[in-house]
């Protein structure tokens, strides 16, 4: 997979994000690089939901991060609405942020248990918005509303006083009250269980469609992401593999690793059927020294020499499927 | 003494009732399995605050030899505590653990821990969620793995090292004799959990509890952990009870399941037959709110709505009852047994499928009940998709 290449990105007036050949690298021990997002490229249309995902140390994470400039990726480009990112200086960057927001895992770390909800949701106004109490207690009660958590009982409460699910609800608010253009979700419900995800998903689908919001949806659980994205963008060690319009990446996945992705992926189906071949060596390769080639060749029962030697380019399956592998499953245009 | 008896999958006997001790056996896995495991009105209760918290009130089951049994349950649901109250593992000190646990035919309620000891490690083991924790991250895999054997099987420090690189091969550990000298931080999740089982197996258990072995792993490894921990259990006719959140889990690798909602089981069934016949509402209600690869991008999902109820002061009558669309008064009244129709089991007034819950739901979705109208709506449009 290990792909590189832009032939995926479209030519569209309406893109809200274009992120061309992002590369984030962190400094390890001995003068070593940890190659976390190598070179990655795509877009998101106004109203579009973009699904990533990928195993955990796949890069998914540090991508949505580099969006925010959370840190600033060490080379490539990211648009927003044709801004460019990446050249902004850090306060002209702050003020970039009202438009787009990220809403974190984890909901109980990401707020301050010191703090009341109304002090949380309204922290963003405090820099950007209206600085009048009541103007801010206006907004930020029509967005508690907005996830379904009662703003009269909220304003003198703290997190410890909500579920895990109630918290992500309120760290959903706090996203939503700044307008922004585009929402990041860094595993929005993985800690949830499967009833309060189910709310989550379809709060953030209402939502999306009662603010005309743009997401960037990224996860590890296949069916999530596939219930919520309108594309969905497959990663593997800093690299991506593949990029389809979703019905039709689960319908035909063209990468080896899409396909490992979903035989592993567990369907509440008793009559599914399951590879159980106990596979050796599955582990994924250090990002310090990933190797050469196509960076999946290693896991990969097709890989052959071309595949160490030459990185595989994003060609195209059908329109709007593009993959990266000398091996596709399924035909690709030449 | 207690005497268990099975009544076959197939027998269309309803038995009515099982809150007695001398209750009827709900055990459904073929008959041709003897039982090795036979948990009967269990209870744990912590006392907090004056308030006993309920975590596991009155569940009862039986595993067969080499048999699984999935349990399913969402957080908070007493599905972990279950295990442990079983295997005799409960720390806690304000914990009261009643009921009958019979291994074997021995019961374990009431001994202590010095008699237990026995039975961990070479009867029953366990496998945890989380592995970085359940090692010790400052003594090397090789002790580690060594220890019950020396312990045990009062081997030498040679034998039980060759038995662990054995052990170390059987899941699939490259290297294992390098590997002995590691410490659980030089290895990846997936190895540490391999490890791990490879530590519970190391006894020859007969009867393996695996809590969420594979919630903390990514999607390749949970699937290789699962193929794993199968192929050992087929190897060596071992018992398996797979804890987990997750109905896909469970789905393609269980031979039963229980479905547990605030310490009780509500339904129990083999696996084919409960997937192909949902009877209590919980269950539909988790199913249907799992997002599915089969299904369409943006399907609406019927999520539960509420939360489920505090352990500490559980409602009266079912306590499932303020998030069922199926709810009638009766449900806030009287609490349901759990009731057997053939080796299906189920604790509800109104079963899903019987003609009183399809009579309740249009009357609910009708007085304007928000989760009985989204159930209504999601059953017709899966009528739609299937006819």
């Amino acid at each position: 997979m290990a792909g590189s290449g832009t032939a995926h990105l479209r030519d569209n007036d309406d893109m809200v994000l274009r992120v061309e050949g992002l590369t984030v690298e962190f400094p390890a021990k001995g003068g070593n690089v940890v190659h976390a997002v190598s070179g990655i490229s795509f877009d998101v249309m106004r109203g579009e939901t973009l699904g990533v995902v990928g195993e955990s140390g796949c890069g998914k994470s540090t991508t949505g991060r580099a969006l925010l400039q959370l840190p600033p990726p060490t080379g490539g480009s990211v648009k927003l609405n044709g801004e460019e990112l990446t050249a902004l200086s850090r306060s002209a960057m702050t003020a970039r942020r009202t438009d787009i927001q990220m809403i974190f895992q984890d909901p109980i770390s990401s707020l301050n248990p010191r703090r009341t909800i109304g002090k949380i949701v309204a922290e963003p106004l405090d820099v950007w918005g209206p600085k009048a109490e009541d103007e801010q207690w206006k907004l930020v009660s029509e967005m508690l509303d907005a996830v379904g958590i009662d703003p009269g009982g909220a304003k003198y409460k703290r997190p410890h006083e909500y579920s895990v699910g109630q918290c992500q609800r309120i760290s959903i608010a706090r996203a939503l009250v700044m307008e922004p253009k585009v929402i990041i979700c860094d595993e929005p419900v993985s800690s949830l269980d499967v009833s309060v995800q189910a709310q989550i998903l379809n709060m953030l689908e209402d939502l999306k469609a009662k603010y005309g919001l743009t997401l960037v949806f990224i996860a590890h659980d296949l069916a999530v992401v596939k219930n919520i994205s309108d594309r969905v963008a497959v990663m593997y060690l800093g690299k991506m593999c593949e990029i389809s319009e979703s019905d039709e990446l689960y319908a035909r996945p063209a990468h080896p690793y899409t396909r490992l992705l979903m035989d592993s992926h567990p369907e509440p189906n008793p009559d599914a059927v399951i590879d159980d071949e106990v596979v050796l060596g599955g582990e994924i390769p250090s990002p310090i020294s990933p190797p050469s080639g196509c960076r999946f060749r290693t896991r990969c029962e097709f890989a052959d020499e071309r595949c160490a030697s030459e990185e595989p380019q994003m060609a195209m399956v059908s329109d709007g499927h593009f993959v990266a592998c000398h091996h596709p499953l399924v035909e690709v245009q030449a | 003494m207690y005497i268990s008896y099975t009544i076959s999958g197939r027998s269309e006997m309803v038995t009515r009732g099982i809150s007695g001790f001398e209750g009827v056996s709900l055990s459904s896995h073929d008959s041709g399995s003897a039982t090795l495991l036979s948990v009967r009105n269990l209870r744990t209760y912590f006392h907090v605050g004056g308030h006993p918290v309920k975590a596991v009130d009155g569940v009862s089951f039986d595993v067969g030899v080499g048999t699984t049994l999935g349990i399913v349950g969402e957080s908070g649901s007493g599905k972990t505590v279950l295990s442990r109250s079983i295997m005799g593992i409960n720390t806690a000190g304000n914990a009261t653990t009643t009921g009958s646990v019979q291994y074997n035919g021995s019961e374990l309620i009431g001994k202590t821990r010095r008699e237990l000891r026995h039975f961990w490690g070479e009867e029953m083991a366990m496998v945890f969620q989380d592995p970085m924790t359940s090692l010790n991250p400052v003594v090397r895999i090789g002790r580690q793995l060594t220890e019950h054997l020396r312990a045990h099987k009062n081997m030498s420090k040679a034998e039980a090292e060759e038995v662990a690189i054995q052990l170390l091969t059987w899941v699939r550990i490259p290297e294992p004799k390098q590997r002995l000298a590691n410490y659980p931080h030089q290895m990846s999740g997936g190895m540490r959990q391999r490890v791990c089982i490879a530590i519970a197996l190391a006894c020859s258990p007969q009867l393996l509890f695996a809590d969420e072995p594979t919630t903390a792993l990514d999607v390749t490894v949970q699937h290789q952990i699962l193929n794993l921990l199968s192929q050992q259990q087929v190897e060596r006719k071992m018992a398996m009870v797979l804890v987990t959140h997750d109905l896909g889990v469970v789905a393609t690798r269980t031979d039963e399941i229980a479905v547990i909602y605030a310490g009780k089981i509500v339904e129990k069934a083999p696996t084919a037959s409960l997937f192909s016949e949902m009877r209590h509402p919980y269950t539909q209600s988790l199913f249907w709110s799992i997002p599915k690869t089969s299904e369409p991008k943006h399907t609406r999902l019927s999520a539960i709505i509420g939360r489920p109820p505090n352990l500490a002061a559980l409602p009266v009558g079912c306590s499932f009852a303020d998030r069922c669309p199926y709810v009638q008064p009766i449900c806030r009244e009287v609490e349901p047994d759990l009731q057997s129709d053939g080796g299906h089991a189920f604790a509800c007034h109104l079963p899903v499928g019987s003609a009183a819950a399809d009579v309740a739901l249009s009357e609910n979705a009708a007085a304007g009940l928000a989760q009985s109208q989204s159930a209504a709506a999601r059953r017709e449009s899966n009528a739609g998709v299937s006819s």
